[in-house]
């Protein structure tokens, strides 16, 4: 059977938007079978049993795929492991005594709503920039009516597959959203019924990002390292050739 | 109360189109003097605000999450149902809608199911032309696989991810409207009241749950689509902010729950491992494709397994029970959910389970990899001398890959290697609230779409039909009938919020607040739910009794007592507090939980997920009672607890009521 965990804990907390935060020192015990997030629900469960206001931590699925949680863990976006989103990180990747600082996804677009949960919502903004196609329901053609490439339709999904956490822009140095800008930007432009309106999405994408305060990019491809999707850099260079495109071809 | 669920007359066939014909239409002009609320921004919600977003009405959006891409539809791995018939295997809409009907054990309205199969065919076309990126063949068409229950392909798919792409495309939709201003979207914001005025729906009451005020919205009709009830059973695939609250506001302002107890356990689920446990994971119904399942013909095997002595690979081919395609030969391994998930929980009370817990069955997948090998092997010309098991592994992976990833982060063990061990967990609610053809509750104005309502499943749902209701009803059910509603109200003004009755709806929200914040017991909302969970697993669970279902009604009812008198909430109310929002959440499980055992208590049958014990075949298979109970049961929440039943009797005209059988 499992061995408990004795562990040290140093989480940020901070009462709200603009009030000063700290990191505290927790003592909890785990066992190697919790999530990530499970050791963090034993520990706030007795800090309720003290009467002491919990750890206020954002997650939802915890099957990785709502993109909802949002750790930086010993410095890492998700923590330690590739690929892997908080809420799939097990326990069993730490050992008795180890000592782990948690703290919220730091960027200036994602400023802290209280301890360790942060305001996204710019991703939302760039996407209704123009992260969609303009296809209003009813007016589809037959699904097979246009046959997409099985190598392009797989491109595609891997830059669809984001979960849009932002993890990206956590682990970039200059707050930089390209990745996720660029996944989506890379999504629909490879499949014939997003190219029909490409070159006004990506300007318009690129301009609500930079609008929003994210930083430029500088090609360090953290972001790739860090993102629990493994989305590529390549869709950043591929962005970078439809916004050229898109200039140079301007009315 | 006399249930009237206008179903248009005439042939099955043309019920719908005559419909769409016939209906009264809202003008471009009206429609711009029209407000909607939709609440929630699942598959259903974000398809349903964008569709009628484009058609012009003005839409506000609300959703608990902090972005509208959250929403557990998300979640959902497997595919989408459509009768394309792409694959010339003779699918048809009539077939879809048999494989449902029957799937649902009888117990679904005949006229839901029919348009649900007939759009079917829609949503993947529109879906495609949003830029979904649905698995396709080497000639660049789209490719289908098969799911429980059906002998067909037309499952639809994204890798293992087709809720995410599909949820996105809504997603994107819902933004481009969010982009024009045809839809104001609200996130953070959660629903914790309906107003009625004049006996319709008007509005809501939300909470933003950054600042913790109460604000008020209203429109000339409200359309919820928050998804099911799954976490009444504390653990489930759910996610962790799945509630009932939204749904449940309005029944207790008299919306009719439908079929509270005909839940969905999913058989494929990684086993529980844990006290601390927050949630279930499950492993998608696809895989059931290629894995075959088995536990050990004898029980010392199965205790070695347990005990660590022995594996699942130490047991040989003549030891091995694949009790599936023993008890079921014509469905095998593709059995309907109920059917597999209760074989399941047969073979491990006979304690051939393989888990340390003893609740465990495999998933094996060491066929299915040597035939993929063995033909890879072929194709690239190695005629007998490649690794046929590596190779086999390869088309494993690109079929299965991130779920295997999933599986051995969350179990530890290499899927590749072991067979996957798996049980039946909590997944899916079919009941909801009572809908008619329209869509709409008995409360006139409104709506209930997707898992919310509980039209279209039965007592048992298909895999990958939950992505075709929700989308369904969002993109080309509820643009169409909402018109019938709003058609009569071109001349009703915008309502403001200063009426009364947003005043005494916010108070009871108020009040309801100040209660559980005033409290200061000793227990927090977790251990309630958790303890909440306990007793429905064990009493409304995958086999339910007389006198259990009597019993957790008792435990309910006095944990709910207990929850007024010892809850403890963390905390301010005027800021962003989760635990807030969990106990908001919890108080109304707790009362939905009683609801769910009276209407168990009250199917003296079984039928799909509903089994009670007193009720089945010499084999142990379910025995339903179609003289006493081919009805829906619409319940009408007493806040004394002398519930009240309202049945609407279901009338099959085109299906003949047969004993489900698999075999």
């Amino acid at each position: 059977m499992s061995q408990d965990m004795n562990l040290t804990l140093k989480v940020w907390r901070q009462p709200g938007p603009n009030a000063e935060g700290k990191l505290e020192t927790y003592k909890v015990v785990a066992n190697e079978h919790m999530s990530f997030l499970e050791m963090l629900d034993v520990l706030n469960e007795s800090l309720i049993a003290e009467k002491k206001d919990p750890i206020s931590f954002e997650h939802d699925c915890r099957e990785g795929i709502c993109g909802t949680c949002s750790l930086v863990i010993d410095g890492r976006a998700h923590g330690p492991q590739r690929g892997t989103a908080v809420c799939q990180l097990h326990m069993r990747h730490y050992k008795d005594g180890d000592t782990i600082v948690v703290e919220p996804f730091r960027a200036k677009a994602f400023p802290v709503i209280k301890d360790l949960s942060v305001d996204r919502s710019a991703f939302d903004r760039i996407i209704q920039a123009g992260g969609f196609i303009s296809v209003s329901t009813g007016q589809a053609v037959d699904g097979n009516a246009i046959p997409v490439e099985r190598e392009v339709a797989s491109q595609a999904f891997d830059a669809a597959a984001c979960i849009g956490c932002g993890a990206c822009v956590a682990a970039c140095p200059n707050g930089s959203a390209m990745l996720f800008t660029s996944a989506k930007v890379a999504h629909l432009g490879l499949l014939p019924q997003g190219k029909v309106e490409g070159k006004n999405r990506v300007k318009s994408m690129v301009a609500q990002m930079d609008k929003e305060g994210f930083g430029f990019c500088s090609n360090i491809r953290a972001c790739e390292i860090e993102c629990p999707k493994e989305i590529s850099t390549e869709n950043i260079a591929r962005m970078n050739r439809y916004y050229t495109h898109a200039m140079i071809n301007s009315e | 109360m006399r249930l009237n669920n206008k179903v248009p007359p005439g042939p099955l066939k043309n019920k719908w189109t005559n419909y769409k014909s016939s209906v009264s239409l809202v003008a471009p002009n009206n429609k711009r003097r029209l407000d909607i609320i939709v609440v929630g921004t699942g598959l259903a919600g974000a398809s349903a605000a964008a569709s009628l977003g484009e058609l012009g009405y003005n839409v506000q959006c609300f959703t608990f999450h902090d972005s509208p891409r959250r929403a557990h539809s998300i979640a959902a791995q497997g595919g989408i149902n459509a009768a394309k018939n792409y694959q010339n295997d003779g699918d048809s809409v009539y077939r879809l809608f048999y494989d449902t009907i029957k799937g649902g054990d009888y117990r679904s309205r005949e006229a839901n199911v029919y348009r649900l199969a007939e759009v079917s065919a829609d949503i993947i076309d529109q879906c495609v032309a949003q830029g979904v990126p649905f698995a396709r063949e080497y000639g660049g068409l789209l490719e289908n696989r098969s799911f429980g229950g059906v002998q067909v392909s037309r499952t639809f798919y994204a890798r293992g991810q087709t809720g995410q792409q599909l949820l996105i495309g809504a997603y994107q939709a819902l933004s481009r409207q969010i982009s024009t201003g045809q839809v104001r979207m609200y996130n953070r914001h959660e629903m914790l009241d309906v107003v009625l005025v004049d006996g319709k729906a008007r509005g809501i009451i939300a909470r933003n749950l950054l600042t913790g005020s109460l604000e008020r919205f209203a429109a000339h009709c409200v359309v919820i689509a928050t998804g099911g009830y799954g976490n009444v059973f504390y653990l489930s695939t759910n996610a962790m902010g799945c509630n009932v609250s939204a749904a449940w506001r309005t029944v207790k302002k008299g919306a009719l729950m439908a079929n509270p107890c005909f839940t969905q356990i999913h058989p494929t689920c990684i086993p529980v491992s844990g006290e601390y446990q927050s949630k279930l994971t499950l492993m998608s119904e696809s895989l059931r494709n290629d894995g075959r399942v088995w536990v050990p013909k004898k029980v010392e095997d199965a205790e070695a397994i347990r005990n660590g002595k022995k594996t699942g690979l130490d047991i040989p081919e003549e030891d091995r029970d694949y009790y599936l395609e023993r008890i079921y030969p014509a469905f095998g391994n593709l059995v309907p959910r109920d059917v597999a998930s209760r074989a399941a929980k047969v073979v491990c009370d006979e304690g051939r389970g393989v888990a340390p817990t003893g609740l465990a069955v495999y998933l094996d997948f060491k066929d299915s990899t040597m035939r993929y090998g063995k033909a890879r092997a072929n194709v690239l010309g190695l005629n007998g001398t490649g690794d046929v098991e590596k190779l086999g592994k390869e088309v494993i992976s690109e079929k299965y890959g991130n779920l295997f990833q999933m599986y051995e982060k969350i179990s530890g063990e290499n899927p590749y290697q072991f067979p996957m061990k798996i049980y039946p967990a909590v997944h899916y609610t079919m009941g909801g609230l009572w809908v008619d053809y329209n869509l709409e509750t008995n409360i006139p104005g409104l709506f209930a779409l997707g898992e919310a309502n509980f039209s279209d499943h039965g007592a048992n749902r298909l895999g990958a039909s939950a992505l075709m209701q929700g989308l369904a009803d969002g993109y080309f059910v509820i643009p169409y009938t909402i018109g019938q509603f709003l058609s009569a109200e071109i001349r009703t003004p915008s309502f403001t919020t200063d009426l009364r009755e947003f005043d005494d709806a916010e108070d009871a929200v108020r009040e309801r607040i100040e209660i559980l914040k005033g409290i200061h017991g000793n227990k927090s909302v977790e251990t309630f739910h958790r303890e909440l969970g306990n007793i429905m697993w064990e009493y409304c669970g995958m086999s339910r009794t007389a006198e259990g279902l009597t019993k957790g009604k008792e435990l309910i009812r006095n944990l709910r007592k207990d929850f007024y008198k010892d809850v403890f909430v963390p905390g301010r109310i005027d800021e962003y507090n989760p635990e807030l929002e969990k106990a908001l959440r919890v108080a109304d499980f707790l009362e939905m939980g009683e609801l769910m055992m009276e209407d168990a208590l009250d199917r003296n049958e079984s039928c799909g997920g509903h089994f009670r014990e007193e009720y089945k075949t010499p084999e142990g298979e379910a025995m339903r009672n179609d003289e006493a109970y081919t009805y829906v049961s619409a319940w009408e929440w007493n806040e004394n607890g002398a519930h009240k039943l309202h049945k609407e009797y279901l009338t099959f005209e085109n299906v003949e009521l047969k004993t489900r059988s698999y075999k």
